[in-house]
């Protein structure tokens, strides 16, 4: 177990920055999750860190010790790719004991570890099978095996979940959550899914571009996002933005109301809008509405519970009601977060 | 007016259709379709395999139109020539040494060809150059090349002084040289197909398995013996099938560099077969010796057959 901290990383490939300048720390037993949009670059940050890639510049902190120039295999580190890359000729077994072959360790004790991380895993009972025998789920959790079987001080996982169909997702997210906290190994997670990074991260470090956008709690990212591009890319729906006097005004779509003109609360903003459809989603109602601006029009949606009584319909004139503690304000040009 | 030909246009529109209608059955188009095949199949293999097996059993030669059957006896008069003994050893030494031969450096070569560097397509030109050249011609070029007055590789010998100048080295002249010329010829005309079907092979390796060992500790050893040869083993075993039916059929190389000499030396059951049946004249006898060939070939073919409909695709 360690800490992992990346200062100031940089990789290029033939001209383009994948990764540029990123510092990130991630504690010792912390859940840390990556999360950027495809192409930001959380996968090749992620390969750096295990060796795979080698940086163009800055350095890697494993423990406290700088592992640029290392192999991989000198890092202590254990990972899980996307598609499991479980050895397709070996058996279960074998997949799980090859570190502990290549660390020379003997037959006996090799089983005995194998049959430890086996039943932690809940997979003693796979062990003589093939891997194209088993289901998707079952091979997650001969990669996890594998991955913990040698006591490594950092995992570090690759979407491992987008394999799965979305029924076996979430039991799945909720299983990997609870052996992290079992084992209380640092780990890495790289995702694009930010229902995954919201329930499974410690901290949560938002990339794009190349670029670190910010690092925070699930709660700071969703609450408190650094800039507009934060703002957007984590919820469903995303945080609302429209342009009102030189800057962006956000807010989430959870927290708004719609009543028809002239129905004013206190102590909250009102925009008026006109109501374009209104969705009914089972659980909840999405109402998508359009705002006059300075930009000349915005669609934003609002999502009301369906308990909630809404008075408009389609093509009403409406206003959008916000509670003043929950509007966000970002900087029209830089799309930074700025005070109210 | 428009009407005497729009009635003419309707009958043909008709007779087209009736036959798409009949081409549209999968009963008649598939036996259209494969017709072509089977015809060449039969003339071109069919004819021939039966004509060598009637042959084999019958007294027949090239200089009498009298024919017989006689049961085994050809058979057993091929079976103690000692020439004969001697294709069977020599077949089958060819063919194995070139093949380990082959299979060594076609996979290095397969490495080769699979990574990625600057100038890599003239590397792959020149390791296929050998394939695409006729045996008869590359067999031309070796067969100076080996030359005893003419050879550079007694030139280069000569030079590094490891063989006194004016003694050139017999190639082709002395038995183990001899042999070792052929089987040399042999892996340099089947390396190349075996180092493609191996780049093919390693590139269908997903490179996570790779990664995926390194960072479980792997070194290149093990990476190399433990996860990579495993998993090549089933497309190497389809380059070996190949290499064999190309060099065990094979009477070019023998027939050009060395005529089956010196005294039988080189001789294989191809060109025993040609020199026997059409030189010689005795067409049961060489029909008899080419039998002796089928065994082998359908057992490769049973396992190429496996191979192709048993591949583990995970």
């Amino acid at each position: 177990m360690a800490e992992v901290e990346v200062r100031d990383i940089r990789k290029s490939f033939g001209g383009a920055d994948a990764v540029d300048g990123v510092s990130l720390l991630c504690r010792d037993g912390e859940y840390l999750v990556l999360l950027g949009p495809s192409g930001c670059g959380k996968t090749t940050l992620l390969r750096m860190i295990a060796g795979l890639e080698q940086p163009t510049g800055g350095d890697i902190l494993i423990g406290g010790k700088s592992v640029k120039g290392l192999p991989p295999r000198a890092r202590k580190i254990a990972m899980v790719f996307q598609s499991y890359a479980l050895y397709p000729h070996k058996k279960v077994g074998q997949n799980i004991s090859f570190p502990l072959e290549a660390q020379g360790m003997s037959k006996e004790e090799r089983d005995e570890r194998v049959r430890w991380a086996a039943d932690l895993i809940g997979i003693g009972h796979l062990l003589e099978r093939k891997p194209r025998q088993l289901s998707g789920g079952e091979r997650q959790r001969v990669a996890l095996a594998r991955a913990l079987v040698r006591d490594p001080q950092v995992f570090l996982l690759d979407e491992p979940l987008s394999n799965l169909d979305a029924k076996l997702r979430a039991s799945a997210r909720l299983e990997l959550k609870q052996f992290q906290q079992r084992v209380g190994v640092s780990t890495i997670y790289v995702t694009h899914d930010q229902v995954e990074a919201m329930g499974l991260g410690d901290r949560i470090a938002v990339l794009n571009k190349g670029r670190l956008q910010q690092v925070g709690t699930p709660d700071e990212i969703y609450h408190q996002p650094a800039n507009a591009f934060v703002a957007t890319f984590v919820g469903s729906p995303p945080m609302n933005l429209m342009q009102r006097d030189g800057r962006l005004v956000g807010f989430r779509p959870e927290n708004v109301r719609v009543v028809k003109r002239s129905e004013h609360g206190d102590g909250a903003s009102a925009f008026p809008c006109r109501v374009i459809r209104i969705e009914n989603l089972g659980s909840d109602r999405y109402v998508y509405v359009s705002v006059k601006d300075d930009a000349g029009e915005s669609k934003l949606i609002a999502k009301l519970a369906i308990s909630e009584v809404i008075g408009v319909q389609a093509d009403d004139e409406a206003d959008l009601l916000v509670e003043k503690r929950f509007l966000r304000f970002f900087d029209r040009d830089t799309g930074e977060s700025t005070a109210a | 007016m428009s009407a005497p030909p729009a009635t003419r246009g309707t009958v043909i529109v008709e007779e087209s259709v009736r036959v798409h209608h009949l081409l549209d059955r999968d009963s008649v188009l598939g036996p259209v379709l494969l017709a072509p095949l089977m015809i060449y199949l039969a003339a071109l293999v069919g004819v021939p395999l039966v004509t060598v097996f009637v042959y084999a059993f019958s007294d027949a030669t090239t200089g009498s139109e009298s024919f017989s059957f006689v049961g085994l006896e050809t058979f057993q008069r091929t079976l103690a020539d000692p020439v004969f003994q001697g294709a069977i050893r020599n077949t089958i030494v060819f063919t194995v040494l070139s093949q380990i031969i082959v299979i060594v450096l076609a996979t290095i070569l397969g490495f080769v060809m699979s990574a990625d560097f600057k100038g890599k397509w003239i590397v792959r030109f020149l390791i296929l150059l050998p394939w695409t050249t006729p045996v008869a011609l590359s067999a031309l070029a070796w067969l100076w090349m080996l030359d005893s007055l003419f050879s550079p590789f007694n030139w280069i010998l000569g030079q590094l002084h490891a063989v006194p100048i004016g003694t050139p080295v017999a190639w082709l002249g002395e038995n183990n040289l001899a042999v070792g010329s052929v089987v040399a010829l042999q892996a340099w005309r089947t390396m190349p197909l075996a180092a493609v079907i191996l780049m093919a092979g390693l590139t269908s390796i997903p490179p996570e398995l790779n990664e995926q060992a390194e960072v479980d500790g792997a070194g290149f050893w093990r990476r190399l013996f433990d996860i990579t040869f495993p998993l090549l083993a089933p497309i190497m075993m389809v380059a070996i099938l190949f290499g064999i039916v190309a060099t065990f059929t094979d009477m070019a190389a023998v027939y050009i560099l060395t005529h089956g000499g010196p005294g039988n030396a080189t001789q294989v059951l191809a060109s025993w077969s040609f020199y026997t049946g059409i030189q010689g004249g005795s067409l049961a006898q060489g029909a008899a010796i080419g039998v002796f060939m089928f065994p082998v070939l359908v057992g490769v073919c049973i396992l190429m057959l496996r191979r192709a409909s048993g591949v583990e695709v995970t």
